[in-house]
């Protein structure tokens, strides 16, 4: 499957079927997951590396604990401690892992295309595990796997993406995701963190107000601020940002009764969705972190076993 | 016998005879099947027959002879970018081209913002260089947009033209005394137009290319806006300026009104602005990454309608060779730029003529006479008297380029494999044969 790729670089790429394949593939890894026995051979003689350019918390160990439950042996490189402070090249760093009998890599760079330059230079797998603003394709496909588990499929569906899209991989990986699946993507924010012709994606309707965006939506995505990738002020204030398009309990009456609400983590709470919001019933971000191992298990099974 | 005339650089034939070109020369009305023939460096005859045998002959076997081409916006690298490209290979690649002048920008280290570095540079082309190497002097010292540099004086070494390029002149004062100032020694001001404030560390065009990329977005108005800015300066004042690398819509529609308006106002383009879009920047493709960007499909139709309408004077290169090193990273920390010498004719027939967009006498002339004319160099055309730097090629020449074969040193171009028309084969500078391949 994967088409027989070497690598998951983003869902871009991906057909309908490759993801539905993941997706079924991940219900098994699931069980594994929630088993008292998470050890399972299919890595078993295989190594994993995670090589992370920027801070992470629960990809990185959900890829960590992904590749353990299956028997690979892994280490974790983070950028400052590594040669990568002495200047190294991203495909030197790249070939001395290889060098060293890696068969996966698992990357996550300030710098949109990264993994993909990687991935020409290197002969291990290479997975995305979040580019610059380009794609986030593991985040993608288990928010996938959690719309699915919850609403069954996705013909129809309304979903909801909400905050900063412009400096979003995730917006973009879930829109790709959401669109080859056959939901509508609905996207509010403000219009300084909109980026030109976002609609041309996919099925995307680009909405004046969040509450039009999530009028009857079936899934409310809530993207993260990502201050750190802002270079500039994008909004006046973060108390104006969450009046308008930060998501609180009033705003979530515009949705269906049964709204799924998701976000990526980490959340900035009281910014773009309010406490009472994120641990309310409909929440089920804590869901997406579980599903996030399953799914990161069934792409390491994929692209190290077929 | 073919003679290997890198190897020999240059064969000094006091008399030389082309015969059978198909003469081009739009300046001078010519259009003929005949000869030319040269004495000591200058054009004494061209007729539809010259016997001479004294003279060297060379078979043009039908192919066309034009004035040499000038590209008026290449980095050569030297001094301390030798790694990159120097003066021996900038100039090489240059006939190679069928380039028998190229002007080159002063973004060298140090900066050729005073009178030794022009005059190492001029010394250097004497010695190793391989067509005329005309520099173009900083406008500011340093290029840092702050005080102007010494332009007397780098003209009286050898400078045709001031420019910061590769940086904006931000200060809009300092722009205004550059005109003010240049226009004492005759010196065009060449403008690099790119309004830092509203580049937002954008590094592609923005487009739906950019934003599925998750690339941050550089908007036309970059370029604009300072496009505008020195056109009421150059307006206001009565001076002269000129564009560099105009890539947007925005810019040949602001240019075409001043043009119209009586400003003395030039400008210039590339070929990739004519025959790529920013969708080659696809797969994080960094030898599509320049600066300006590569834009849309609007603004590569309006960069050819400028050019048809005499908007755009001129077709440049901006030859801008990198090592493999600055080009094999990821897309945002790559350096801007391409190599351009050796594909630049060929791009230009395949886009502009072989399209029907302009005869192929039309263009000639934004590669010879008019950027000839703006720097006031005296060369660009075919007729009794004139310097004899010649370019022979076969407009219908199908090849395909292979950056490995580049005589520059670097390959970061985004042609390699394309397909086009039209091959440069002998390159003539001052009656002196300098490439023939």
């Amino acid at each position: 499957m994967l088409s027989g790729r070497k690598d998951l670089l983003g869902i871009q790429e991906l057909s309908r079927e490759d993801i539905l394949y993941i997706l079924d593939k991940a219900t098994e890894m699931k069980k594994v997951v929630l088993s008292d026995n998470k050890k399972i051979p299919n890595m078993q003689g295989k190594s994993l590396i995670t090589l992370f350019y920027e801070n992470s918390t629960r990809t990185r160990t959900s890829f960590e604990l992904a590749s353990k439950y299956m028997g690979a042996s892994s280490a974790n490189i983070a950028a400052s401690g590594s040669s990568i402070q002495k200047g190294e090249s991203l495909i030197d760093t790249g070939k001395t892992l290889d060098s060293m009998g890696t068969d996966v890599i698992v990357i996550r760079h300030s710098a949109s295309g990264a993994p993909h330059l990687l991935a020409k230079n290197v002969k291990a797998s290479v997975v995305n595990a979040g580019d610059g603003m380009n794609e986030h394709p593991t985040q993608a496909l288990l928010d996938m796997f959690t719309i699915r588990e919850k609403k069954g499929s996705f013909e129809g569906l309304k979903v909801a993406i909400i905050g900063d899209v412009t400096h979003s991989r995730v917006a973009r990986s879930d829109t790709y995701a959401l669109t080859k699946l056959g939901a509508q993507v609905f996207i509010a924010g403000p219009p300084t963190l909109l980026p030109l012709d976002f609609e041309k994606l996919g099925n995307v309707t680009i909405c004046e107000s969040v509450e039009e965006a999530i009028c009857d939506a079936d899934v409310i995505i809530n993207l993260r601020i990502q201050l750190e990738r802002m270079k500039s002020a994008l909004f006046p204030t973060v108390r104006e940002y969450s009046e308008f398009f930060g998501m609180s309990l009033d705003k979530m009456k515009f949705a269906k009764d049964d709204v799924l609400i998701m976000h990526p983590g980490p959340v900035n709470r009281g910014i773009e969705i309010s406490s009472y919001v994120a641990d309310c019933e409909n929440s089920v971000i804590n869901e997406q972190v579980t599903n996030g191992v399953s799914v990161r298990m069934a792409v390491l099974d994929i692209l190290c076993n077929e | 016998m073919k003679q290997n005339y890198f190897e020999l650089k240059g064969v000094d034939l006091m008399k030389l005879l082309i015969k059978n070109g198909h003469i081009i020369d739009l300046k001078n009305e010519i259009d003929m099947y005949g000869d030319i023939l040269i004495l000591d460096g200058v054009i004494v005859q061209i007729a539809e027959n010259i016997e001479d045998n004294e003279a060297e002959v060379i078979d043009a076997g039908g192919m066309v002879v034009s004035a040499g081409l000038i590209d008026m916006h290449v980095h050569l690298r030297e001094p301390g970018y030798e790694y990159k490209e120097d003066i021996k290979t900038g100039t090489m690649a240059a006939v190679a081209g069928g380039f028998t002048s190229v002007c080159c920008m002063p973004n060298t280290n140090p900066v050729c913002d005073n009178q030794a570095v022009v005059s190492f540079i001029k010394s250097r082309a004497e010695k190793v260089g391989y067509c005329r190497v005309y520099p173009v002097g900083a406008i500011t010292k340093g290029l840092k947009g702050e005080e102007l540099s010494e332009m007397g004086e780098m003209k009286k070494e050898g400078i045709v033209a001031v420019s910061d390029d590769g940086r904006p002149v931000s200060n809009g004062s300092v722009m205004r005394r550059a005109l003010l100032y240049a226009s004492h020694f005759d010196l065009p001001v060449i403008s690099h137009c790119e309004e830092f404030s509203l580049l937002d560390s954008g590094s592609m065009n923005d487009s739906e290319t950019c934003t599925r990329l998750g690339l941050r977005p550089i908007v036309p108005a970059v370029e604009e806006a300072m496009v505008a800015r020195d056109i009421l300066i150059a307006e206001h004042e009565k001076k002269r300026v000129h564009i560099a690398h105009v890539s947007t819509k925005g810019s040949v529609a602001l240019i075409r009104d001043a043009k119209k308006r009586g400003v003395q106002v030039t400008c210039e383009t590339a070929p990739h602005y004519f025959s790529l879009t920013d969708e080659a920047v696809n797969g994080f493709d960094t030898n599509a990454k320049m600066n300006p960007p590569l834009r849309g499909n609007d603004d590569v139709e309006a960069i050819i309608e400028g050019l048809c309408d005499g908007t755009i004077d001129a077709i440049i290169t901006d030859h801008a060779p990198h090592h493999i090193d600055e080009k094999n990273l990821e897309f945002d920390y790559a350096l801007n730029g391409i190599v351009g010498l050796e594909t630049s004719l060929a791009l230009s027939i395949t886009y502009l003529v072989k399209t029907g967009r302009m005869t192929l006498a039309e263009m000639l002339q934004k590669m010879t006479y008019n950027p000839s004319n703006i720097l006031n160099l005296g060369l660009g055309e075919i007729a009794l008297g004139a310097i004899a730097d010649l370019t022979i090629f076969d407009p219908d020449e199908i090849w395909t380029v292979k950056v490995n074969e580049f005589k520059s040193k670097s390959k970061n171009s985004p042609y390699d494999g394309y397909t086009l028309s039209g091959k440069a084969h002998i390159t003539i500078v001052e009656g002196k044969v300098m490439y023939n391949g």
